[in-house]
């Protein structure tokens, strides 16, 4: 059996792992998924990325390369075929990469505090800052779609990869918090682009459903909690 | 450096004392590109800055044609895909480029954070002992990326200065500052050799030189970091 030239090391609950599947099946790549346990790391998964040991890991041609959001630029350069990910226009480009950038590092960790915050008036400031984010991205999303249904345009692109990838956990937030994030009132364009991005060909069953994620969750918690107290 | 800019009409809001600010400066003068400097006011920050970068309200800002490009790294992409000519920052293979973005990442995201810990926020013997660990083990981890990239050559970017040593070059005036306070060299012929060699060309390069700030002017704004974070600690 002939070894495949491209590897995906990863895990379905991560959404790192699924915005490398939706840019894959975006381009038509074939691809082998090779399943992580992430409590029992495998020697392929340390070898691959020794620096953060995370999954995912893109290996092509026995090359490893880590990262999602650079994983995603790099499929984008070798696979030139269309649709293409990254906007042509450097100016356009540099948009998406800022807007990438602050959803990972400034937007995204919210949900984090989200889970660990401790009584309602702490929960409520979180929920605000989250609003707050989507607020700003929505103001992003009429920018960049240019009045096309995605932040890419006609086609998912780049930011809707990015961002989509995360939806899953996002549903997710709101239910084991009890509250709504994304708003019609405040927040129109996200919330029908939300609706849309998931059925799109290439992210169809790739984001897992909220239910199966808060399982996840639950189980990685007890684990640590055992863990913890042994 | 101000120079008059009209063909390309381009401005740069940074500070001379920041790496960032640094980073953008050079990557101009690398690629010949004339621009006006406004220097940010900070306390408090200017309207321009507040207008240009509402979401994080920091420097550097790249202003082309009137429209703003913020995010160091998002604005060093920018001027490689506009300005084509001549020498390129980013290398031409995409595998490279991955591990180019990824290196980039590890010290904006690992190596600098440690430096920051070591010079202005561990307080004590205990927590600068800790932080200075985590910066040699960052530093070490630079020196293998420096083995891997430069692949025997002079620079992370093979035979001309790169990406990645403009990504890591803008902390060497930073650096330098840590190795005195703290009176430990983080640079050393026996740990980390390829770093050595690589910073004597690095800083002697002409695109380099006007940039990089000698420790003891930065001095002064070391010890207004470090009052800005204790006053917000106590």
């Amino acid at each position: 059996m002939a070894t495949s030239v491209v590897k995906l090391l990863g895990a379905q609950s991560s959404p790192y792992v699924n915005r490398v599947q939706i840019a894959l099946n975006l381009k038509s790549i074939d691809y082998e998924f090779i399943n992580e346990n992430l409590a029992a790391k495998s020697d392929l998964l340390l070898k691959s990325n020794p620096i953060y040991k995370k999954v995912p890991v893109l290996i092509h041609a026995d090359k490893p390369i880590c990262e999602s959001l650079f994983i995603v630029e790099y499929i984008d350069e070798v696979w030139t075929n269309s649709p293409s990910i990254l906007p042509s226009d450097p100016y356009d480009r540099a948009t998406a990469r800022f807007w990438a950038a602050y959803i990972d590092i400034k937007w995204f960790p919210l949900f984090g505090e989200l889970r660990q915050v401790k009584g309602e008036e702490a929960k409520a400031a979180v929920v605000e800052k989250i609003v707050e984010g989507l607020v700003l991205l929505e103001e992003a999303f009429v920018k960049c779609s240019k009045g096309e249904v995605y932040f890419g345009g006609e086609s998912i692109g780049y930011v809707d990869i990015i961002l989509g990838s995360y939806l899953g956990w996002v549903k997710a937030g709101e239910i084991m918090a009890s509250v709504k994030l994304l708003d019609e009132t405040k927040t129109p364009g996200l919330v029908g682009w939300a609706e849309r991005v998931l059925l799109n060909d290439a992210a169809k069953d790739v984001v897992p459903e909220p239910q199966v994620l808060i399982e996840v969750l639950n189980k990685f918690m007890m684990a640590s909690a055992k863990a913890s107290s042994n | 450096m101000a120079a008059s800019s009209t063909a390309d009409d381009v401005k740069l809001l940074g500070g001379w004392p920041s790496p960032f600010s640094n980073r953008i400066q050079i990557a101009l003068n690398l690629k010949s590109i004339p621009y006006d400097f406004i220097e940010e006011t900070f306390t408090p920050k200017s309207h321009l800055l507040l207008k240009s970068n509402p979401v994080h309200k920091q420097i550097p800002v790249l202003f082309h044609h009137d429209k703003p490009i913020c995010e160091s790294i998002v604005i060093l992409q920018y001027i490689d895909e506009v300005w084509t000519k001549g020498q390129s920052l980013l290398p031409s293979d995409s595998y490279d480029r991955a591990i180019a973005r990824f290196w980039a990442a590890y010290i904006d995201d690992k190596w600098f954070p440690s430096l920051r810990q070591l010079t202005i926020f561990a307080q004590g013997e205990d927590a600068i002992s800790a932080a200075l660990k985590q910066i040699v083990e960052a530093t070490a981890v630079v020196e293998g990326a420096f083995a891997d990239c430069s692949k025997g050559k002079a620079y992370f970017g093979g035979d001309k200065i790169g990406y990645l040593d403009l990504v890591f070059g803008c902390f060497l005036g930073w650096l330098r500052l840590a190795e005195k306070v703290v009176g430990v060299d983080l640079l050393t012929e026996t740990k980390t050799p390829g770093l050595v060699g690589w910073v004597e060309r690095f800083s002697s390069n002409d695109a380099v030189k006007s940039v990089i700030q000698e420790p003891e002017k930065l001095m002064e704004t070391l010890e207004f970091l470090k009052a800005m974070f204790n006053a917000s600690t106590t």
